[in-house]
């Protein structure tokens, strides 16, 4: 017990009625090595502590020994459901920091990586949400097209999982010659694919009769906390990174953001849901206005950005992915520090998963959609 | 009839030993111990089969293959192999555990599923013991699997064990309830408990099409009492690890697995003899038509399971006592009705 737990302890007596129980660090549900601390007052759960940091690496304190290009791969690490929006996200810091431009062809790509990066963590999402609520046939279908993505991302840089594919300045090898039509093929097969998890997920009643009303999040707690992505969505507000702040060329694409009303776990589940609707044609539009070119800008032999400071943000699968970097004019950033939004998001836990039953923890947890690389960094 | 043939060979070997001089019991535990093991050998081919099915299913229907290697075609020695695998396992107690109810608690759930096999008439004559109240006996050696299971979860020293054993007891009782109910409709169109009055009574028209809803009633409840999906709270994979057994391993752990499918093979078997007609069909043999049948009925909780999710605990009690068990009774009601009017 460490002196944190044993302050609990002995602040609430253990009586007959209560118990605590660890979820966790090896639990199939805590999605990684999350633990939570539950107070069981027989099956509901009257408080609940979340304990992270099992899986914490120095991420912050390696990048700042490292000169900016080698961070590339340690930013794979982070939300590595997700390494391709990493990489988007702090190459585009760096870019702003130095001040380059990058070529057109370069950002199309990115925003099909990107997009496509977006359907596959949704997948993962939507399986082990599916696995969480006891419904195993779900994950298998999501991960049967998440591999097609994964094929794809394998035949443009040769990596299934940490693709370290993004460069400060653009992107360093071509779309292969097939990959354009793959691409197409892909999404004209994955489109009808998405009734079918209506079919398992959304349109089964007990899955309705689970999820509805569970974990309700007011739009004024999820901006106390910081709240940001599809659980902001789902809590009614309309805030999308993509939309609201564009970065790369995202305002050139038609989309919508879906926003829920009462953000409940069917709200959260909907949102993300629909995003891969949107993804879709995200994909479909970039793909139709690919224009040829060059791929990577004009770049100084030796990276040194001047003097200065830059917090810059994407709209992650998970939310606001911050990189704030401050540079001292030499090749290392002096300050590097990541903002996750897996780690915001999961705060939240304890504010909503109050008063629920155990059962009920898990489907929170999974509509929250943590990847404990990145809460923990 | 087969039962006749069957009854005077019977006859003839207690007289054998009785010219012989031996006491009556001497025949009476030969016969008992090779029944049992003719029906032990059945639960475990049948388990075994089971398992690879269930395995086969669930990889179709998730677009998978399943077990494709061990024994060549189908990978149909799979279960064999996994069966071998967990014999030779080490057997670890836990620390803290209460040792002997800890070894008793699988033993006890499986003879309880293992003494319902007695009622089941697989054809005619082809029952172990045709008891007159045999109904009444599957219904409460069932509810004895409980004991098991809270045995297990209570020794085992582990708060996911309790949790998962006290889920389990609540389930039992909530469900055994409407599951009894909902047989009652039967036994009064037949006014006998016996397995074999019950089957014979069907000849013409089978039970499922009077009795509808008790059917339904009675397949909901027993895929409950199974502990199978969407009704698996007690053993809630992603909730609560594995529930009751979560401390049980090797052979320990296989003996519930097998007591698991033991009781889908009987509630599946029981729901053919009273609704589907048992034995009764044209062409094939009574036999086969029984375990054509109950395998059917076991298809179609394997499909179930591996396309619903699971419920919440508050929601199974509340479809327990509020939906099922009026239900229940309206349907014994409406029988009673009937059979009154008709006279």
């Amino acid at each position: 017990m460490s002196p944190q737990e044993m302050e609990i302890a002995e602040d609430t007596q253990e009586t007959m009625e209560e118990m605590y129980v660890n979820m966790g660090p090896q639990h199939p549900s805590t999605h990684g090595v999350l633990r939570l601390l539950l107070k069981l007052d027989g099956e509901v759960v009257t408080e609940v502590i979340p304990y992270i940091g099992y899986l914490h690496r120095c991420h912050e304190k390696i990048g700042e020994n490292r000169i900016f290009t080698q961070i590339i791969p340690y930013t794979d690490r982070l939300d590595y459901l997700a390494s391709m929006y990493n990489n988007f996200g702090y190459v585009l810091t760096v870019e702003r920091l130095i001040g380059i431009v990058v070529p057109e062809r370069a950002e199309y790509m990115r925003v099909i990586l990107g997009e496509l990066q977006r359907i596959a963590s949704h997948l993962i999402w939507l399986g082990t949400l599916g696995l969480d609520l006891g419904n195993f046939t779900i994950f298998m279908y999501a991960f049967r097209e998440r591999e097609k993505i994964l094929d794809l991302f394998e035949s443009v840089s040769g990596q299934r999982l940490n693709y370290a594919f993004y460069r400060i300045g653009g992107m360093p090898l071509d779309f292969p010659d097939s990959f354009l039509a793959d691409c197409k093929a892909f999404l004209e097969w994955f489109k009808p694919r998405l009734p079918e998890y209506d079919a398992l997920m959304s349109d089964n009643i007990i899955f309705q009769k689970r999820v509805q009303g569970l974990g309700k999040l007011d739009a004024k707690t999820a901006i106390d906390y910081a709240i940001s992505g599809p659980m902001l969505r789902a809590s009614g507000i309309k805030w999308d990174l993509r939309r609201n702040d564009p970065y790369s060329i995202y305002d050139r694409f038609e989309f919508d953001i879906p926003v829920g009303t009462s953000g409940d776990v069917w709200d959260r589940y909907m949102v993300r849901r629909i995003e891969m609707d949107e993804s879709v044609k995200i994909v479909e539009q970039a793909l139709q206005g690919l224009p040829p070119g060059e791929i990577i800008g004009k770049l100084p032999k030796k990276l040194k950005p001047p003097v200065g400071d830059i917090y810059t943000r994407v709209e992650s699968p998970r939310g606001e992915l911050g990189f704030y970097l401050v540079s001292d004019g030499s090749e290392k950033p002096y300050r590097y520090k990541v903002r996750s939004p897996a780690f915001v998001n999961l705060s939240v836990l304890p504010v909503i998963g109050r008063g629920c039953l155990v059962a009920d923890i898990v489907a929170i947890l999974g509509s929250i959609d943590i990847v404990l690389g990145e809460v923990d960094r | 009839m087969a039962t006749v043939s069957s009854e005077t060979l019977m006859e003839q070997f207690y007289n054998a030993f009785e010219t012989w001089g031996l006491p009556l019991f001497v025949p009476q535990l030969i016969v008992m111990v090779v029944v049992a093991t003719a029906v032990l050998i059945f639960v475990a081919v049948s388990v075994m089969f089971m398992v690879w099915w269930e395995r086969k299913i669930s990889a179709h229907i998730q677009v998978r293959f399943g077990p494709m290697r061990v024994g060549g075609w189908h990978g149909w020695a799979q279960s064999i192999a996994d069966g071998i695998k967990l014999l030779i396992k080490e057997d670890i107690v836990p620390e803290g555990a209460d040792r002997l109810v800890f070894a008793l608690a699988p033993m006890v759930v499986f003879a309880a599923g293992f003494a319902a096999y007695v009622i089941i008439p697989f054809g005619p004559g082809l029952i172990v013991s045709d008891l007159n109240i045999g109904v009444l006996f599957y219904i409460s050696i069932s509810s004895l699997t409980v004991v098991g299971i809270i045995m297990a979860g209570w020794s085992s020293n582990n708060k996911y064990s309790v949790l998962g054993a006290i889920r389990s007891a609540a389930q039992a009782v909530s469900y055994e309830v409407p599951l009894v109910v909902s047989i009652l409709g039967v036994i009064m169109t037949v006014g006998s408990l016996s397995m074999t009055r019950i089957v014979e009574a069907q000849q013409g028209v089978w039970f499922v099409i009077p009795q509808l809803l008790g059917f339904l009633i009675y397949m909901i409840a027993a895929i409950a009492e199974c502990n199978r999906l969407p009704f698996d709270i007690p053993e809630a994979e992603s909730e609560l690890v594995a529930g009751f057994h979560v401390e049980y391993s090797g052979m320990r752990f296989a003996i519930f697995f097998l007591a698991e499918y033991a009781n889908m093979f009987t509630v599946s078997a029981i729901a053919a003899a009273l609704f589907l007609g048992g034995w009764h069909g044209p062409l094939l043999p009574g036999w086969l038509w029984f375990l054509l049948k109950t395998y059917f009925l076991i298809f179609v909780m394997m499909w179930l399971r591996w396309t619903l999710a699971r419920l919440r605990v508050d929601q199974l009690m509340n479809l327990g006592w509020k939906v099922l068990l009026p239900l229940a009774f309206l349907n014994m009601g409406i029988t009673g009705l009937i059979l009154v009017l008709r006279g």
